[in-house]
């Protein structure tokens, strides 16, 4: 099955309006917890991400028996060192968004331990693509 | 009662009386967990989803859903007859009417012993330290102390069962406790009838199918309603004997622990209290989408202002919560060292409690998906103001219940119309569905209101 969702720049409000849905798909499906939770922290992540640097963006999701791939594209500013923003730490966030609880540098990081697998590629100037596969059965 | 705790399924306190029901939308509405359809003119609860909240019998406007209790008259089958008091029972009476005359009316009405439970809070405090000192889950942990809210969590938020506090709530270690001291005294254990005075559905529902328990150390519940009727009775005719009774040695802790941020009080670190179940509902959906993550322990309870907010609860919950915090400033201060030493946590630990999610479709992910596409289709052809006229509480769960199979498209009185233009049903027909929902003489009855 094959969702999409829009995210708009500064939208905070509505950040993790995607991760609620699909979360609520994978527990129709009695997806074990410990796997849901996975998904849910990584795209609730990525859809920040999009949310605090990035101008617009959206999501595709393939969920499949066994299988969820997402894939979050969008139209920003793009990553320069996509090695530096791996590092826990690194964040290149606005001290509005720091305030606000966001960009402690934890982002990329926290998608990457939430998957099981995560390919990054990101132009600058352009934008940045995302692509997370989790397998849905331990 | 262990007897009928021992039996497996789902005992429910709710029942729905069909010759009261008058096949409304209220309770169906205000179910937490979209447990109720209205099918033949009456409600019908589905027995794996109800949390045993009571939020349809505080919303139903015809009294035809009641909550089952024991018979009183089944105290008397025991020689040592115990009242267990939650204290929101004495908050609920006028303030002129003092404590002691409360107990002395229930000793007339034939209990020998009165306990309140509540003094058993600095046990409960010892459990929870214990526990949390052990605890190397993840965070937060969250209060058992509401049976609504652990049943809640079983059905809706499975993936937040193992964060669950596995300590006995205060009724039950007040009931091994009291049973205890009453054997040390000399009474058979066959001779001790320990009733709990009940503020709630949920109780009776916890102690008739207790969750993490092999079964009950209450014999029987008595709705706090009933008793509120029998004593006020006793008082105003002038009947109440006064006396003095041990009925345990309560704190200020222990009396507001059932109440709205009871629990938090007295615990470490982050803490949160929420009341109502439709509050705890939004923030466990937050707290799932991992909104928050640095929270300690969750305190959270079904009714409005917690258990003075229960619904069997006479009084007004915020008068009851205002004279049990005046109770409250006259007793002695809340004292961990008032726990037994040495303390025997095994007896108060609850076992396992197990996630029965409501939201699992089907055991095969295949059809699974195919059933949630389905769902989404029927979405698009569906009004979405969520009349429930279907039977349904929302047009969401009527998409559910034609996946499901017990239901169908021709339920909505909005696609009823344009069937009915495009020749795909007659108004015959259409009468006939509505009857099979709404009951066949239900049209008759409301216009001869």
């Amino acid at each position: 099955m094959q969702l999409r969702y829009e995210i708009q720049e500064g939208d905070f409000v509505n950040a993790g309006k995607a991760s609620s849905a699909v979360k609520g798909i994978l527990k129709q499906l009695d997806v074990p917890a410990i796997l849901i939770k996975r998904v849910v922290v990584a795209l609730y992540e990525a859809e920040v991400n999009v949310v605090a640097h990035a101008c617009r963006g959206e999501i595709l999701v393939q969920i499949d028996s066994d299988m969820i791939h997402i894939v979050v594209q969008d139209s920003g500013p793009g990553i320069e060192n996509i090695d530096r923003a791996m590092e826990e730490g690194f964040s290149t966030a606005s001290k509005e968004v720091r305030e606000m609880g966001f960009g402690a540098g934890m982002g990329l990081p926290n998608i990457k331990r939430n998957t099981d697998r995560m390919d990054i590629s990101s132009q600058p100037g352009v934008g940045t693509r995302l692509e997370l596969t989790n397998r849905l059965i331990v | 009662m262990s007897k009928q705790a021992e039996n497996t399924g789902f005992h429910h306190a709710l029942k729905v009386l069909p010759e009261l029901c008058i096949g409304c939308t209220h309770c169906m509405k205000a179910c937490p967990t979209e447990a109720i359809r209205v099918r033949d003119g009456l409600a019908e609860i589905f027995e794996d989803r109800c949390v045993d909240c009571g939020a349809c019998y505080k919303a139903c406007p015809a009294s035809a859903i009641i909550i089952e209790q024991d018979d009183f008259e089944k105290i008397f089958d025991y020689r040592a007859r115990v009242a267990l008091l939650p204290s929101v029972l004495i908050g609920q009476f006028p303030s002129v009417i003092d404590a002691e005359t409360i107990f002395s009316s229930l000793i007339q009405l034939g209990f020998t012993h009165i306990f309140e439970i509540d003094s058993v809070a600095e046990i409960v405090q010892e459990g929870y330290n214990n526990f949390i000192a052990e605890y190397q889950g993840e965070k937060p942990v969250i209060s058992t102390f509401c049976p609504a809210i652990v049943r809640l969590i079983q059905v809706k938020f499975p993936s937040l069962v193992e964060n669950l506090l596995m300590v006995k709530p205060p009724s039950d270690i007040a009931a091994i406790s009291y049973r205890n001291r009453l054997k040390a005294s000399g009474y058979a254990e066959e001779e001790i009838g320990l009733f709990y005075i009940t503020p709630c559905a949920s109780k009776i529902a916890a102690v008739k199918s207790p969750v993490g328990e092999s079964g009950s150390p209450i014999n029987g519940v008595i709705n706090m309603e009933y008793l509120y009727n029998r004593t006020m009775k006793l008082i105003h005719s002038n009947q109440v004997k006064s006396g003095k009774y041990e009925t345990g040695n309560l704190t200020d802790g222990g009396i507001l622990w059932s109440l709205t941020r009871g629990e938090i009080r007295h615990q470490k670190g982050r803490c949160l209290a929420i009341d109502g179940i439709a509050n705890v509902t939004h923030f466990l959906e937050d707290l799932e989408d991992a909104e928050e993550s640095n929270i300690d322990f969750l305190e959270l309870r079904a009714c409005d202002e917690s258990c003075a907010g229960g619904v069997l609860i006479s009084g007004n919950r915020f008068l009851t919560v205002e004279r049990l915090i005046g109770r409250a400033k006259k007793l002695p201060a809340f004292d961990i060292r008032r726990r037994p030493a040495p303390f025997d946590d095994e007896q108060f630990r609850l076992d396992q409690i197990k996630p029965r999610s409501m939201w699992k479709l089907t055991d095969d992910r295949g059809d699974a998906l195919g059933m949630i596409a389905k769902q989404e289709e029927l979405l698009k052809v569906l009004p979405g103001i969520d009349c429930a006229a279907c039977g349904s509480p929302t047009c969401r769960a009527l998409a559910e219940d034609i996946v499901f199979g017990r239901a169908d498209l021709s339920w909505c009185v909005f696609l009823q119309e344009t069937y009915i233009k495009n020749g795909k049903i007659s108004i015959d027909e259409a009468e006939e569905i509505n009857a099979g929902i709404w009951g066949k003489d239900r049209k008759q009855r409301s216009l001869s209101k």
